[in-house]
C-alpha cells in the first residue's frame, strides 16, 4: 500500500497533466451521455421512468450509422436516429402510460429488444469505416487560439448542439407555461388533470422526446465518436444515463456537469491505467457518486427541493377508485 | 334566492344520472337542481354517491345514463377541461396541488397564459382576486409550507382565476380547525354575494344548517330530497340521510377509573422529517377511562401513538406501562404485555389481500392454540375467525374473503375485534370512525365504551371533535406536539377547545382534573 501511495505522489504532476489534457476527450465521451440524460430528465419529469435508455441509444447508433452510410449524409443519419429513438420510446410510452404496466419491466424489455435488434441490423455494417464524417466546426477566432482553441474549440456540430440544448431545456422547464405543466404532471398528475391538462399527451410527448434525445446520443457514438458501428458499442452508456439523471437531480444544467464528469471518468480509465490506477476502480466511480448524491439528498427537506418527481413510476388513471 | 321558477335560474341540473363501477352502482338515477347564487349542500353518508355525482359534473367520471344541464343548456362534459370551460370548478377533499411548486405556479397550471414567464402576467390578477375575496396567501410560498387552510385558499384562488361560476367543494371543512372553518364560511358568503354558486359536499349535519341555503340529501346513490335549509332541522336531515332514526344511543356507564395504566413523562418524539413532533408531553391514562386527544391532524398525534406502540423511537422522556418503563421495549413485547393498537391508517394494521381469518391471527399466531411450533393449527385459526365474526357481527361472506373486500365499517370492526379479543390493558385507538357512516360509527363507539367498561385504559386520538367529546372522560387538546389544555366531560367547552386547536389559547398550568394525581 505505501508503495502505491508513493507511486501516486510521484506521478501526481503527470496525473494532473493527464487530467487536463483529457478534458476535450471527456467532453466527447460525455456528449452521448448528455443527450441521453437531457432526454431522460424530461421523461422522468413527466413521471415516467425509462430504463430502456440503453436500448434506445444503441438503436440510435445503428440506425444513424446505417442511414449516414447509405445516404452519405451525417445529418440524415442523426435525423434517422432521432426518429428511431422516438419510435422505440413510443413502445415504452404505450406500455407504461396507456396500458399502465410496470415501468421497470417495460423499460428493461426495451433495452433487451434494442440490444438484440441492433446487433441483427448492424451485422452488415461491422468493420465499415463511415464515409460521411462530421467535420470539426471552425469557430472564428476561438478555434485558432493557442492551447484553449485546441482544447475547447475543435468539436463538431453535435457537441455544440448538446451544449446549446442545456440552457434551452432548462429555460423551457422552469420559465415557460409548458414547462410548469410538464413538471406538474410528474409531481401530481391528478392536480394537473383537474385543471384540464391532458396528462396522457404530456407524458407521451416527454417520453418520445426522451427517446429522440437517446437516439441522437447513440448516433453520436457511431457517427462522430467512433465513427463506426461496433456491436454493443453503447457499452452501458444507457445505464450511466439513468444514474446521471439521478445525479443531476432531474435538472438539465446539472446534467451537463454530470455528463462531462462521467465522460471524464470513462476517458481516464484508459489514460490513468499506465500510472497504476485500476480501471475497475474508476469504472465504478459514476455509480459511487450517484449513491453519494442519493445519500445526501435522502433528507426529507432536501427531497422536496431537489428530489425525484413525486409521481415518478406511478401510472395515472382518472376514473380509478 | 327566494322565488324559484324558470329553468334559467338554475345553475346546474342533473337528471337521472347513473354511474356504475364494477360491482357497485355509485349513482342510481340521481337528480340535483342548484339555483344560481345559492350555497347548496349535498348531504349523505360515506358511499352515498355525493362525490361521484360531483365527479360526473366535473367530467372526471362519465355517466352511464342521464342528462347534465348547466345554465339552462344541455351539455356533455368529457373532461375537467370541458367543465372549466363551462365555468365549473371543483375542490377535492384531497387537495390537488403540486407540493413542490409555488402558489403562483399552481394557480396558472394548465392555462393558456403567456408562453414565457407566465407568472409575471398572473401575479397582479392573483393579488387582486385574493384582495377581493379576502384570501390571504403568499403567491411565492411553496405548497408544502402552507397549512391546510391556506392550501384550501390556493384551491379557491385557482378556481376563481379560471373565472369559476359554479364551485364544487368536497368536504371543505374536514381538514380545518373550527376557526378556519368559520373563515371559509365568510369567504363563501362573499362569493355568493358576487353571484357565484357553491355546491358543497358534506356529511356533517351542523354544517348544513349553518352554511347552506338549500340541501339535497343522498342515500345509496339516489337523491332522496331537496329542502330549504331554513325549513328543516338536524333530526329530519339525519333521518333522511340514514333512512331510519338515529339517536346515537351511547351506553356510557359510570365507571370509576382504577390505577394508572399508562404514564407518559416529558416525551419527545421527532417526525419523519426530523422535526420535533411531540414536545415534552406528559399524560396519564387510568384503567376504565378514555383519554381523548383532540387536535388538527398533523400536530403530533400520529407520532405520539406510534411512540407508545413502540413503532417510533423516542428522543427523550419516558413511557411507563403498568408502572414499568417500556420506553425501549420492542413492539412485540409491548403487545405481549397488553398494549393494543388500532392505527388511524387501517392498512398499517391489516393486510388487504389476505383473508379475514389470516388477518385475525396476525397478533396471536405465535401462541397456542393458533401456533404450534412451526405450524399453524388450521382448525384453531378457523374457530378463532368464526368466533370473532360472530361476536363482533362482522359482515363478511366468509372467513376466507380477502379483508379488503369488506365495507369500511366492517374492516374497522374486524380490526377492533382482533385487538379487543386480546383483552389489552391499554388500547391505543386513532381515528376509529374516519370514513365510516353514521350506523357504523355508532357500533364502533359502543365497542370502545365496552372496552372502557371492561376496565381497559383507552387512549383515543381523533380529528373528529364530536367523537372525541362524546367518548372521552378527559379530553386533552394537542397543538404542535404539546398539550394546550385538558377538560373533563363536565368542563368541555367547544369554543375554548377550538382556540386551543388553533394554538391561540393555552391553559396557564396543566389544570388538575379528576383523574390526575395531586
Amino acid at each position: 500500500m505505501p508503495d502505491f501511495v508513493a507511486g501516486l505522489l510521484e506521478n501526481l504532476l503527470t496525473i494532473l497533466v493527464t487530467v487536463v489534457l483529457a478534458i476535450p476527450a471527456a467532453i466527447r465521451a460525455g456528449t452521448p451521455l448528455l443527450y441521453g440524460t437531457l432526454g431522460e430528465v424530461y421523461a422522468e419529469r413527466s413521471g415516467i421512468l425509462n430504463l430502456g435508455m440503453e436500448g434506445m441509444m444503441i438503436m440510435g447508433a445503428v440506425s444513424g450509422f446505417a442511414a449516414a452510410q447509405t445516404t452519405g449524409s451525417a445529418a440524415l443519419g442523426i435525423l434517422t436516429a432521432a426518429l428511431v429513438g422516438g419510435l422505440f420510446a413510443l413502445i415504452h410510452a404505450f406500455a407504461s402510460i396507456t396500458l399502465r404496466v410496470n415501468q421497470v419491466v417495460s423499460g428493461l424489455a426495451l433495452t433487451m429488444l434494442g440490444l438484440g435488434i441492433s446487433s441483427l441490423m448492424g451485422k452488415q455494417f461491422v468493420g465499415q469505416p463511415l464515409a460521411a464524417r462530421l467535420q470539426p466546426l471552425e469557430i472564428p477566432v476561438l478555434s485558432n487560439l493557442p492551447i484553449v482553441g485546441e482544447l475547447f474549440f475543435q468539436f463538431d456540430l453535435m457537441v455544440y448542439l448538446s451544449i446549446v440544448l442545456v440552457p434551452v431545456l432548462w429555460f423551457f422547464l422552469y420559465k415557460t407555461r409548458l414547462g410548469i405543466t410538464l413538471r406538474s404532471v410528474g409531481e401530481n398528475p391528478a392536480a394537473a388533470d383537474a385543471l384540464g391538462v391532458d396528462v396522457t399527451f404530456v407524458r407521451y410527448a416527454a417520453v418520445v422526446f426522451g427517446g429522440m434525445m437517446a437516439g441522437i446520443g447513440g448516433s453520436y457514438l457511431s457517427i462522430s465518436y467512433a465513427p463506426a458501428w461496433i456491436e454493443g458499442m453503447t457499452a452501458g452508456a444507457g445505464w450511466i444515463v439513468v444514474a446521471l439523471t439521478i445525479f443531476a437531480m432531474w435538472d438539465p444544467s446539472r446534467a451537463l456537469l454530470g455528463a462531462y464528469l462521467f465522460g471524464g471518468v470513462r476517458v481516464l480509465q484508459f489514460r490513468l491505467q499506465p500510472l497504476g490506477i485500476s480501471p475497475n476502480l474508476l469504472n465504478m466511480l459514476p455509480y459511487l457518486l450517484t449513491i453519494l448524491v442519493l445519500w445526501l439528498s435522502s433528507d426529507q427537506a432536501a427531497k422536496r427541493r431537489i428530489g425525484a418527481p413525486a409521481a415518478l413510476m406511478t401510472a395515472y388513471a382518472r376514473e380509478e377508485r | 334566492m327566494t322565488s324559484a321558477k324558470p329553468e334559467h335560474t338554475l345553475a346546474v341540473a342533473l337528471r337521472g344520472i347513473v354511474k356504475r363501477f364494477p360491482g357497485v352502482t355509485a349513482n342510481d338515477r340521481a337528480n340535483l337542481e342548484v339555483r344560481r347564487g345559492e350555497i347548496h349542500a349535498l348531504l349523505g353518508e360515506n358511499g352515498a354517491g355525493k362525490t361521484s355525482l360531483m365527479n360526473v359534473l366535473y367530467g372526471i367520471y362519465h355517466p352511464d345514463e342521464g342528462e347534465i344541464w348547466v345554465k339552462g343548456r344541455r351539455v356533455t362534459i368529457h373532461s375537467p377541461h370541458d367543465a372549466i370551460t363551462l365555468g365549473i370548478g371543483m375542490i377535492h377533499q384531497q387537495f390537488r396541488l403540486v407540493q413542490t411548486h409555488t402558489v403562483l405556479e399552481n394557480v396558472i397550471l394548465g392555462l393558456r397564459e403567456r408562453f414565457f414567464f407566465p407568472e409575471q402576467s398572473a401575479r397582479p390578477r392573483i393579488l387582486a382576486l385574493a384582495e377581493k375575496y379576502g384570501l390571504k396567501v403568499d403567491p411565492d410560498a411553496r405548497i408544502w409550507q402552507l397549512s391546510a387552510g391556506e392550501q384550501q385558499r390556493v384551491e379557491i384562488l385557482k378556481a376563481l382565476y379560471r373565472g369559476v361560476e359554479i364551485l364544487i367543494m368536497d368536504e371543505p371543512t374536514s381538514m380545518l380547525t373550527p376557526g378556519e372553518a368559520l373563515e371559509l364560511l365568510h369567504i363563501l358568503r362573499r362569493m355568493t354575494a358576487e353571484g357565484l354558486t357553491v355546491i358543497f359536499i358534506t356529511h356533517k349535519l351542523e354544517e348544513v344548517m349553518e352554511v347552506s341555503d338549500r340541501v339535497t340529501v343522498m342515500r345509496a346513490g339516489k337523491s332522496i330530497a331537496t329542502l330549504e335549509t331554513a325549513q328543516t332541522n338536524v333530526r329530519e336531515l339525519a333521518q333522511l340521510m340514514v333512512g331510519r332514526d338515529v339517536l346515537f344511543r351511547l351506553e356510557k356507564k359510570a365507571v370509576t377509573p382504577g390505577a394508572p395504566v399508562l404514564k407518559v413523562e416529558n416525551l419527545n418524539v421527532v417526525s419523519d422529517k426530523g422535526l420535533p413532533a411531540v414536545v415534552n408531553l406528559s399524560l396519564e391514562v387510568r384503567a376504565g377511562e378514555i383519554l381523548g386527544i383532540a387536535g388538527v391532524s398533523g400536530n403530533g398525534q400520529r407520532e405520539l401513538v406510534e411512540a407508545i406502540a413502540g413503532l417510533r423511537p423516542v428522543s427523550g422522556g419516558k413511557i411507563l406501562f403498568q408502572g414499568e418503563d417500556v420506553t425501549q421495549t420492542p413492539p412485540r413485547m409491548r403487545i405481549e404485555r397488553g398494549i393494543g393498537f388500532v392505527p388511524g391508517e387501517r392498512w398499517m394494521a391489516l393486510i388487504p389481500s389476505m383473508s379475514v381469518a389470516e388477518n385475525m391471527i396476525l397478533k396471536n399466531y405465535a401462541r397456542p392454540p393458533i401456533g404450534r411450533k412451526v405450524f399453524l393449527d388450521a382448525e384453531a385459526v378457523a374457530t378463532h375467525a368464526d368466533t370473532l365474526i360472530r361476536e363482533y357481527a362482522i359482515s363478511t361472506p366468509n372467513r376466507q374473503t380477502p379483508i379488503k373486500r369488506l365495507s369500511g365499517g366492517n374492516i374497522q370492526r374486524a380490526l377492533l375485534a382482533r385487538e379487543m379479543t386480546e383483552r389489552p390493558a391499554l388500547l391505543l385507538v386513532a381515528q376509529p370512525t374516519s370514513g365510516l357512516d353514521v350506523g357504523a360509527t355508532e357500533t364502533i363507539w359502543n365497542l370502545l365504551l365496552e372496552e372502557r367498561a371492561r376496565g381497559a385504559a383507552v387512549l383515543l386520538i381523533s380529528d373528529d371533535l364530536k367523537e372525541a367529546m362524546a367518548l372521552s372522560d378527559r379530553l386533552a387538546v394537542l397543538f404542535e406536539g404539546q398539550i394546550m389544555g385538558e377538560f373533563t366531560a363536565q368542563t368541555m367547552d367547544l369554543e375554548k377547545i377550538g382556540l386551543m386547536m388553533a394554538g391561540a389559547l393555552r391553559q396557564p398550568t396543566a389544570e388538575p382534573t379528576a383523574g390526575e394525581p395531586a
